[in-house]
């Protein structure tokens, strides 16, 4: 009956309710009473413009993040290029060397690394590298209480030239994550934390885009992200340390 | 190949490099010129597509976060989520339900941040009474005003409201409601089905208390 009030039946499927509410009583009565709400709705101006404040305030903000856009685009914008598009080669390249190996790199994970990249470089532009800024990590871990539904690993390691400069919270792949930012003399790398969805561990993958490294493994659990300018093998060296904190998940249930 | 696109940053690449880029892209100027075009042609057409479902976008959030403030928040993050993810829009496709699809997730994840109570509460089946039962209504039904059903529509649990306001404010076809929704068509339909019994009922509880008081 609600499809047929929707406009949702095809000619058979309206005439079948029809005939049946001619002689069902109780039926054609409940359709009045639904064509009835219906129609209450209609006559009840509960739509909700959009108010001309906030159509304006985003213009604005538009605006704004179109103009960040354009000038991280501009800059370096010939060589960006260059590497954009080598980028791209080695991407497809590896794209199809995986389909050959028959296992295609989904392009989510592809997106998920630009979102990612993106999400670094803003880190640095605007001023925005910490919510919480302390090398101690009783500081940083306690801080993210109540903000996340989860509690990431957080360690400090200043002994081996990885001091942890403090936290972050940050929304990525549709969900909130933990950011834990670290400095290698004056590069800085964020690592993106978040409970993954499959659980399975696996081996740290290197990747490279717009010139930012980034390393990505799944373990115990959670899945991380490490991405920096730091050359490769120090960024690998960084990850190595983080894995060691954390135990492997556990098999047995 | 260990080819590391950073290196190309610095100024004083190879010249072999550059004449590569020359033969490639021509004249740095131009190409920078073009980028800022590129960047006014994506805002320019991202507002003409999707700027025009703004009423609806705010409609949505309004609806579903039951607060002009919050609504205003969520709508000004969903359009600027929009514009990041503009990419994955394609020339010719509707723009009101891509658009509310990317409110109704801003909603859902701003709600889980700061209402994360009002999405625990459970669908109390016994409540979808059969209504059938409760007629002759429909002439009380017609002279309702607007404050009983704007209030009966409010009071309905988050899962039926969108449904409903997707349906009946927006006039979505019960495809795109999934589409929006990330449900499948026979769970639309059924929230459809009860949420509508739901407001019937508790309008009509509504009247009478009224006539009888």
């Amino acid at each position: 009956m609600h499809g047929y009030l929707d406009g949702e039946l095809d000619l058979n499927g309206s005439l079948e309710v029809e005939r049946h509410m001619q002689e069902c009583q109780s039926c054609a009565r409940a359709y009045s009473n639904q064509r009835a709400l219906r129609s209450a709705f209609k006559d009840s101006s509960l739509y909700y413009p959009a108010p001309a404040k906030l159509r304006k305030r985003i213009r604005s903000s538009l605006r704004q993040a179109n103009k960040a856009d354009a000038t991280t685009r501009s800059l370096p914008w010939r060589w960006l290029t260059v590497g954009a598009s080598m980028a791209c080669a080695l991407l497809i390249a590896l794209v199809i060397w995986n389909a050959v190996r028959g296992r295609v790199t989904t392009s989510g994970d592809d997106l998920l690394a630009q979102e990612i990249v993106s999400d670094h470089v803003r880190s640095l532009m605007v001023n925005h590298l910490t919510d919480v800024a302390s090398s101690d990590q009783h500081t940083v871990k306690p801080w993210f209480d109540g903000k996340l539904d989860f509690a990431p690993q957080v360690r400090d390691f200043s002994d081996q030239g990885y001091p942890l400069v403090g936290g972050r919270l940050e929304y990525l792949n549709n969900r909130t994550a933990a950011a834990l930012v670290y400095q290698r003399q004056k590069h800085f790398i964020n690592v993106l934390i978040w409970p993954s969805d499959d659980g399975a561990d696996s081996e740290a993958k290197l990747s490279t885009r717009q010139g930012y490294n980034l390393i990505h493994w799944t373990r115990g659990g959670m899945t991380y992200w490490a991405v920096s300018d730091l050359n490769s093998s120090e960024l690998q060296e960084l990850t190595r340390l983080i894995q060691e904190q954390t135990p492997p998940r556990q098999q047995s249930r | 190949m260990t080819y590391i696109p950073g290196k190309l940053f610095h100024k004083d690449g190879n010249k072999s490099g550059a004449e590569w880029v020359v033969l490639v892209y021509g004249s740095s100027c131009r190409k920078k010129r073009k980028a800022g075009l590129q960047a006014q042609n994506k805002l320019a057409s991202f507002e003409e597509a999707v700027l025009p479902h703004l009423d609806a976008a705010y409609n949505l959030a309004r609806w579903l976060t039951r607060d002009e403030t919050d609504a205003d928040d969520v709508v000004q993050e969903a359009v600027l989520r929009a514009f990041r993810y503009f990419g994955g829009f394609h020339q010719g496709m509707d723009g009101r339900p891509w658009l509310l699809g990317i409110v109704r997730n801003t909603c859902y994840t701003w709600m889980r941040q700061n209402r994360a109570q009002e999405l625990l509460v459970p669908l109390d089946e016994s409540n979808d009474l059969e209504s059938r039962d409760l007629s002759p209504e429909a002439l009380l039904l017609q002279s309702m005003d607007r404050q009983a059903v704007r209030q009966a529509l409010e009071e309905l649990p988050l899962e039926f409201r969108e449904v409903v306001v997707l349906r009946e404010l927006e006039g979505m076809s019960y495809k795109e409601i999934a589409g929006i929704t990330d449900l499948p068509l026979g769970t639309v339909m059924s929230r459809l089905a009860r949420a509508r019994k739901r407001l019937q009922k508790s309008l009509t509880g509504h009247t009478r208390a009224e006539v009888q008081g």
